[in-house]
């Protein structure tokens, strides 16, 4: 009983982090129609600057929050200078369709690279700021650490906050509008390219917090190909085509549902088999529902 | 006040969907454009909202050139444009379809105003305030789509066939709703139609497209009765 308690918090802790990485894909696909493979390098260049902060300054505090602000003012560029001129040029013939997604993989080769070429290839650490030693319960062991407790915290302050402001506010509105119908949205009046840069910028910062809290919950060790960081982009992927990579709602529920089963793939039957499980369940889905488990209904359209 | 093309020339790709079309729409006043399918009517009013590109010639709009000015930009300068096919966003509520129209003007106490007289207009968005717009009939969602459309308080409309797919008695609701929006709050509107008749009926001008160039223009009511007219457009 107890074990099965622990599993399902690994199971929340790991999905949470993946949820973030899904909302970035989402907020992606959404504005601009593009699976951003990227994503994994955005997410491990802005770690990369929460490591540099925590190097100089020595405080995981500040580099959370500047590995997210760099995180957005990248991807806020990556869509200003280069999206924005694929889509353009690549807009009409047989190439449409794949040209921005082998864009996209060409970009991750570009920044790991650059990584590489500015940090070195071999691994730095980000150490954990909180213990990483679970919480004792009478004589047992939880398997809930106060470093897993932060980021549950942290990954549900953002969720509800981005919950908020895509439902509640007049910005919200217009991203899910330029979202839904970009022409219509522009002849309503909405700024729909500066938009579109909002919603990269929203999950560059998305990224960029998946990352350092994945790095300090993880062996805190990173290196231009990790391994780690690969995963988060395959599981934040996963997990968002699962919950139909439309929605955010379904984006979260996916990664709650993706991490819970690795876990107990990983306590019940073993760990050799959490990624065959993984890219197993990706196919099922693709194969039986390829608009999502958890899409929402669609629309009547015109 | 007015709207002035002059010499406009249109390609998709290599085809010429608009030729050197001249056309003059005074303030205030109803002008429908009509003819058959292919005769470059969507273009030229995607052109007017500038989502489409001339190759050449001259648009004025208060005597300002308005050539080259996004769509979202000429929102701010009075002229809203209504795409065809009940242009609502299905996923958003009646509520957050009409809001959209006013967001560009970040001021919740106009953007209420607004909705209220909207509402005033069509009041059975009032009744479907917050449902989902894929619920609504064919009617409501053309009615939504004005709505949307007068949420930014536009000085010329330019509506892209509302009477598509929608039951007569409900276009001759529609009609008179434009018609009305000309009369009593001075919008200028221009209309495009495949509904020859029911749009010359409501309008103080026609003018007839063929082929991407203007065939003839005149008074609504004199087209009516031109035996030319008649036989090509309006089948009787």
């Amino acid at each position: 009983m107890f074990q099965i308690f622990n599993t399902f918090l690994i199971g929340v802790t790991a999905g949470s982090i993946y949820a973030l990485m899904a909302i970035s894909m989402v907020l992606v696909w959404r504005s601009t129609r593009v699976v951003n493979f990227a994503q994994a390098g955005m997410a491990l260049l802005s770690t990369y600057f929460g490591y540099e902060v925590i190097h100089q300054v020595g405080s995981y505090w500040l580099a959370l929050p500047i590995a997210m602000i760099s995180g957005a003012i990248v991807a806020a560029v990556i869509e200003l200078v280069f999206m924005r001129l694929l889509l353009k040029h690549s807009s009409q013939g047989a190439i449409a369709s794949i040209a921005p997604i082998i864009a996209t993989l060409g970009l991750l080769g570009l920044i790991k690279s650059m990584i590489g070429y500015f940090w070195g290839n071999q691994d730095v650490s980000i150490e954990s700021p909180l213990s990483n030693v679970g919480f004792t319960l009478g004589t047992q062991t939880l398997a809930l650490s106060p470093m897993k407790l932060f980021i549950l915290i942290v990954v549900s302050i953002l969720v509800i906050a981005l919950t908020f402001v895509f439902q509640r506010t007049n910005l919200g509105l217009a991203l899910r509008a330029s979202a839904y119908a970009p022409e219509i949205s522009r002849l309503a009046g909405i700024k729909v390219d500066l938009v579109r840069t909002f919603g990269w910028a929203v999950a560059g910062a998305a990224g960029g917090a998946a990352g350092m809290l994945q790095t300090a919950n993880g062996n805190g060790a990173l290196s231009p190909d990790s391994l780690e960081f690969s995963l988060l982009l395959a599981f934040g992927f996963i997990s968002a085509v699962i919950g139909g990579l439309d929605s955010l709602l379904g984006a979260v529920l996916g990664a709650l549902l993706l991490g819970l089963v690795l876990a107990f793939v990983l306590t019940y039957i073993g760990g050799s088999l959490v990624f065959i499980t993984a890219f197993v369940l990706l196919l099922v889905v693709l194969l039986i529902r390829p608009a999502g488990i958890i899409s929402q209904r669609a629309g009547r359209r015109a | 006040m007015t709207l002035n093309v002059s010499n406009l020339t249109v390609h998709h790709g290599a085809i010429c969907a608009i030729n050197q079309v001249s056309i003059q729409v005074q303030t205030g006043s109803l002008a429908a454009i009509i003819g058959s399918n292919g005769a470059g009517k969507t273009t030229l009013l995607r052109t007017l909202s500038g989502l489409n590109h001339p190759t050449h010639g001259e648009i004025t709009w208060n005597g300002q050139s308005i050539i080259g000015i996004k769509p979202e930009m000429l929102v701010r300068k009075g002229i809203s444009h209504v795409s065809e096919g009940k242009s609502v966003i299905p996923e958003l509520t009646v509520q957050e379809n009409l809001e959209i129209g006013a967001l560009w003007r970040r001021n919740k106490k106009e953007m209420n105003a607004s909705r209220n007289s909207v509402v005033d207009i069509f009041p059975r968005l009032g009744e479907r305030f917050s449902q989902r717009a894929d619920t609504l009939s064919g009617g409501e969602r053309q009615m939504l789509a004005l709505g949307r459309s007068l949420m930014s308080k536009p000085e010329l409309l330019l509506l892209d066939e509302p009477s598509l797919g929608l039951a007569p008695l409900v276009v001759a609701q529609i009609f008179q709703s434009i018609r009305d929006l000309t009369t009593s709050m001075g919008i200028t509107v221009l209309l495009v139609e495949q509904n020859a008749m029911g749009a010359l009926k409501i309008a103080d001008v026609g003018i007839v497209l063929n082929l991407g160039s203007v065939a003839v223009t005149g008074d609504a009511s004199a087209l009516i009765d031109d035996p030319q007219v008649r036989t090509a457009y309006l089948g009787y």
